[in-house]
């Protein structure tokens, strides 16, 4: 039910107050406008009891295991969440005088060192305000890298087939044309491919690492001399970087520029559509492009940096620093962790996910990599499944569903067919991934006894299977009423 | 379903039929249909715009992913298969007949480079998954 099928005409928040009407002399007629504007007519109880009935009905994961780990959302810890609610950081103003802002800058100071420190790069900005935005700063630093140096000549991005689809976007958006290589049976890029593919043209490699495969490119280092030698640069897409913190930096693989999804890695919230951050890393040959501002430490005393300090810099990506409540959370996330957490990270996160991986393909679940180490995540394939008895992905998915565990990630990558990309997040105990094997074998047992029961799943949700066709073809997303 | 061995076939899944009047007709084929889902949305190129061989050239987009669709062989549009912009659906229903566009050849003889039925069947029964 929609929150305009509660609406009656004239009812109010509260029915028990006088009514009393604003005086609006002092607006000139022609702005006033004729016909009130269509919102809910509702008491503020009936607003309450419907907004609390939609999220019970909501799977998330403060109810329900939800194995799209870091790549969707990790658990928040609430201390992250109190802590940057202190009503010293709420009320600061963004352009209080950094004398009295000290305390805010220290704490965005050392964020950066710290994420300087964590990825091996030279500097980090923590203005991009989603991770789009903070892959798009990234290949405009790239342009302007070749730009400055007079070699007009790079008009060329390469891409993974395995890459996530913001990375071919994110080029044409600044204006590259995208060179696309193959992935080799082991699921890491084909090297020859790559080899080919480089030359005078190249701006660049933009790779994900682990990639959205669930594996290691285990030829990095060479990938990198290759696209070095040919004039190129590379960009590492940071989205997967939970399998790897604090245990390989990027910059040691040869990257000269990453971002770093805050709102994956580092636990901050995100959902419903934001606020995301994704802080951008650069080696030395890109530091003289980075966004303005950033904060830096001078004789003690922390103060922005600007276009003065920074006269290429590619400029300004909002009217202040960031997402500023984002930041302090990541903040304080990495504070909490310390060094020696931030790598145990990576470890439970890519135990957690070789575990299931096993304990899956002991079941008779198809590993679509069955020789690689899984990192944070791993693919199942259903494409056997499928061939013998009809069940899809998709179908386990919402199946899945009625055994109370969120979806896993379904059909992508979308290299293996009928895929699911699992991916258990460190956050989970051995008594949670047991449940959820558990879970997968009877389904195991359900598809083979009774697979059009599956096929119609799920049956205990407030709504059952949908109709994703007719939705996608003709989406209406307005409530009329009735005439 | 079997092949239509009238037809040649790409390896990213075209299939194309020599008309009597020298120009080519182009769809996706079954597998790429099966692989892809419900297809939502159709974009077809523009009528007079060139391509060259293996250029994309338009888009099948389903409930699981948008694809590209690459031209077989180089060439100009002459003619594009509108019904299908309301209607995608009949490319799951019948993918061998729901063309997308047709062609007029540059360079014939790309044709001769295209994969008959049993080749094709091949590049299947190749596929790693």
């Amino acid at each position: 039910m929609l929150i305009f099928e509660h609406a009656r005409p004239g009812r109010r928040n509260y029915s028990q107050a006088p009514i009393t009407t604003a005086s609006t002399t002092d607006i000139p007629e022609n702005l006033l406008r004729k016909n009130k504007p269509l919102l809910p007519e509702v008491s503020e109880m009936d607003t309450v009891r419907h907004y609390t009935r939609l999220s019970q009905k909501n799977f998330s994961i403060d109810t329900e295991f939800y194995p799209l780990g870091s790549c969707t959302m990790k658990y928040n810890p609430r201390a992250c969440n109190s802590l940057a609610m202190l009503p010293q950081y709420l009320s600061r103003h963004p352009l209080a005088p950094e004398d009295t802002g000290q305390g805010y800058l220290a704490c965005m100071y050392e964020l950066q060192e710290i994420l300087k420190d964590v990825t091996g790069m030279a500097e980090i900005t923590l203005a991009p305000m989603a991770g789009a935005q903070g892959e798009l700063i990234g290949v405009m630093m790239i342009r302007a890298y070749h730009k400055s140096r007079g070699d007009f000549e790079r008009t060329e991005i390469i891409v993974p087939d395995a890459a996530h689809g913001t990375n071919p976007a994110t080029a044409v958006m600044c204006g590259f044309k995208v060179v696309e290589i193959p992935t080799d049976k082991e699921g890491n890029v084909d090297l020859n491919a790559l080899k080919a593919a480089v030359g005078p043209k190249t701006a660049g490699l933009m790779l994900t690492n682990p990639s959205t495969l669930g594996v290691f490119e285990e030829n990095v280092t060479e990938m990198s001399r290759v696209v070095h030698e040919a004039g190129g640069l590379l960009y590492y897409d940071g989205a997967n970087l939970n399998a790897v913190l604090g245990k390989v930096k990027p910059g040691d693989m040869g990257f000269d520029v990453i971002h770093i999804n805050l709102h994956k890695t580092f636990s901050t919230p995100h959902g419903g559509g934001g606020p995301g951050s994704a802080p951008v890393g650069v080696g030395k040959r890109l530091l003289p492009f980075l966004p303005v501002p950033s904060v830096t430490l001078e004789d003690g005393k922390y103060r922005w940096v600007t276009e003065q300090d920074r006269p290429q810099t590619i400029g300004r990506l909002s009217a202040h620093m960031g997402n500023a409540g984002v930041l302090l959370r990541a903040y304080i996330y990495v504070r909490l962790l310390g060094r020696d957490g931030m790598h145990r990270i990576a470890e439970f996160a890519t135990l957690n996910a070789n575990y299931l991986m096993v304990e899956l393909r002991k079941l008779g679940f198809e590993i679509a990599y069955p020789t690689r180490r899984a990192s944070h995540e791993f693919i199942v394939t259903m494409k056997g499944i499928k061939d013998k008895t009809g069940v899809t992905a998709m179908n386990l998915a919402k199946r899945l569903l009625d055994k109370g565990y969120h979806a896993p990630t379904t059909y992508f990558p979308i290299l293996v067919p009928e895929c699911l990309l699992i991916e258990p997040a460190e956050t989970e105990s051995k008594q949670t991934l047991d449940a959820f094997v558990t879970a997968m074998k009877e389904i195991l047992t359900e598809i083979a006894e009774q697979p059009d029961m599956v096929k119609n799943a799920p049956h205990t949700m407030p709504l059952r299977k949908l109709d994703d066709v007719k939705a996608a073809r003709e989406l209406d997303l307005f409530w009329k009423p009735d005439a | 379903m079997s092949i239509p061995t009238d037809l040649k076939y790409t390896t990213s899944h075209e299939w194309v039929k020599t008309e009597a009047d020298g120009t080519v007709t182009v769809g996706i084929t079954d597998h790429a249909q099966e692989l892809l889902g419900d297809m939502v949305f159709v974009e077809l190129p523009d009528v007079g715009k060139t391509f060259s061989q293996k250029q994309e050239c338009a888009v099948a987009e389903s409930v699981k992913a948008a694809a590209d669709v690459y031209s077989p062989i180089s060439g100009e549009v002459v003619e594009v298969n509108s019904a299908l912009v309301d209607n995608p659906e009949k490319i799951n229903e019948d993918a061998f007949n729901a063309w997308l566009f047709k062609l007029k050849p540059s360079n014939a003889s790309e044709l001769d480079g295209l994969l008959d039925a049993a080749g094709y069947q091949n590049v299947l029964d190749n596929e790693d998954h």
